[in-house]
């Protein structure tokens, strides 16, 4: 499981995205409510840019007439198909038993931490300088691997 | 552009639905000042399958908007890069949804189809040699839509007549009989296509929903291809060549048997008929394939393909730049032999169309 460095977290504000490149893999960070999430940028059905896609909600219906929409800002549409996928999860909402989308763990570290363990992970866009002041700056790690 | 969805085929790729939009003003310089004031009056009557707001703006996938601020299908450099390039898509078929046919106002439909044609050979096909052109007409009148068809079928730039799905009256009516003898005298395919503002969608009025729109659009196809067939269209016509365009085709063989059944009880009343419904219908009709129908499992795929007996007539669409886009790389099912992949990725088009191997 290589870790890379993608962003800061003030580069994604709630309810934004990035659109990373790691490795050859095209990788979509959201950040809902400030938690941090990744998934894959290629739709299981086609191969649509599925990150590039509108952010919705959940909306369900028990028995006609009735109505709930939850979960808002939690629900990715892909922008060719519209198929709906949990971004916390990748799992698809259309067909959950066949589609899923590939789901990365996201996390924020210290850029002190990072630098403590330079040796295991592949170096990202971002170097942490080495000037105090950027060490204590928070770095978001995306695991591939 | 994200590289995920950049994949070059290795087989030839013919793409026979691609949709061409019109930038503010294009028009202009192919309209006389008659018309380009009642453009800037009046503006157009409707636009095809407005009926029903769509779920995405334009009916376009989310990532076609060019960064220059155009439409989707408006900017050439951009179409190039996301689909002909992407894609490597050896030839593809124009097919302009400007309601030129659905103008109430007759003249102004054929001005309107002059200019159309005029701005596709001018702005798409000459800059960009992949590309050819349908030619659009005001196809409910047929004197002046056969004119408009003499009028551009003998340039190399066009390769179809684009109809609609959604007409007046049926497409084999003889009002629209002049239309069919001038493809047969340029030898040029028609090509029907998904859409059109003519009147209830459904053989039971309005439904409420943009689902029943697009789910139920093979009626009006169903509606054609047994219109063609009891008029007589194909006695009158014997070498004219139709493309049903985004209708899909898995409704076709029961619709095939139907009409042999009911023709061998009911033949006095069509006597100029002298096949059978489905030799006709297997002779003269072609189909794209986006958005075809999806079975389940894939014997029943196998299955659809055995009872059409079509293997010739099937060619790839994708259909860009609209929501319901099929990508050349994934909307084939994964089964199909290797032969017939190629004919439907290519061959089939290349032969209808005499498109020269690259």
């Amino acid at each position: 499981m290589a870790k890379y460095v993608v962003a800061t977290p003030d580069e994604i504000p709630p309810g934004e995205r990035k659109v990373v490149d790691i490795g050859g893999r095209s990788i979509g960070i959201f950040n809902i409510d400030g938690e941090f999430f990744a998934i894959r940028n290629s739709c299981p059905h086609q191969g649509g840019p599925l990150c590039k896609g509108r952010v919705t909600g959940f909306l369900e219906s028990s028995v006609p007439g009735t109505y709930t929409y939850t979960r808002k800002g939690e629900i990715l549409r892909c922008p060719w198909h519209s198929w709906e996928f949990d971004i916390k999860t990748g799992q698809s909402w259309w067909n959950p038993a066949q589609r899923r989308v590939r789901k990365y763990d996201v996390h924020v570290e210290s850029g002190k931490d990072i630098d403590a363990s330079n040796s295991e992970r592949e170096k990202g866009p971002y170097i942490a300088d080495t000037f105090p002041v950027t060490v204590e700056q928070q770095y978001l790690v995306v695991e591939v691997e | 552009m994200e590289n995920t969805t950049t994949k070059r085929s290795k087989l030839p790729v013919i793409d026979c639905d691609i949709h061409n939009s019109v930038p503010p003003g294009a028009l202009s310089p192919y309209l006389s000042e008659r018309w380009q004031e009642h453009f800037k009056t009046f503006g157009l009557r409707s636009r095809i399958g407005g009926y029903y707001p769509r779920a995405l703006r334009n009916a376009a996938r989310q990532d076609a908007w060019p960064p220059s601020g155009l439409a989707p299908g408006a900017d050439l450099g951009f179409m190039q890069e996301q689909l002909l390039d992407a894609w490597n898509i050896e030839y593809g078929v124009l097919n302009p949804l400007i309601p030129v046919g659905e103008q109430l106002n007759l003249e102004y439909g054929a001005a309107l189809s002059q200019a159309v044609n005029e701005w596709q050979v001018a702005d798409w096909v000459e800059p960009e040699p992949r590309l050819r052109a349908s030619i659009v007409v005001p196809y409910e009148d047929g004197d002046l839509a056969a004119e408009e068809i003499h009028r551009c079928a003998p340039r190399p730039e066009f390769v179809q007549i684009l109809l609609i799905a959604r007409t007046k009256d049926p497409l084999g009516n003889r009002k629209y009989w002049k239309i069919y003898e001038a493809a047969v005298k340029h030898d040029l395919p028609i090509g029907i296509h998904f859409g059109g503002v003519a009147g209830p969608i459904t053989g039971a009025g309005w439904p409420s929903y943009y689902i029943e729109d697009h789910g139920g659009m093979p009626q009006a196809f169903h509606t054609q291809v047994i219109s063609y067939v009891c008029e007589g269209v194909f006695e009158r016509f014997p070498t004219l060549k139709i493309v049903l365009i985004e209708g899909g085709f898995a409704w076709l063989p029961p619709l095939l048997w139907r009409l042999d059944a009911t023709w061998a009880k009911l033949r006095c009343e069509v006597p100029e008929l002298q096949r059978k419904p489905s030799e006709y219908i297997r002779d003269h009709f072609w189909f794209s394939t986006q958005p075809m129908e999806e079975p389940p499992k894939r014997e029943y795929f196998e299955q659809l393909l055995e009872q059409m007996d079509m293997d010739d007539k099937l060619m790839f669409a994708t259909d860009y730049p609209h929501w319901d886009f099929d990508a050349p790389d994934r909307a084939l099912p994964s089964f199909l032999k290797p032969e017939l992949r190629r004919k439907i990725l290519a061959e089939n088009a290349r032969a209808l169309y005499s498109f020269e191997q690259n």
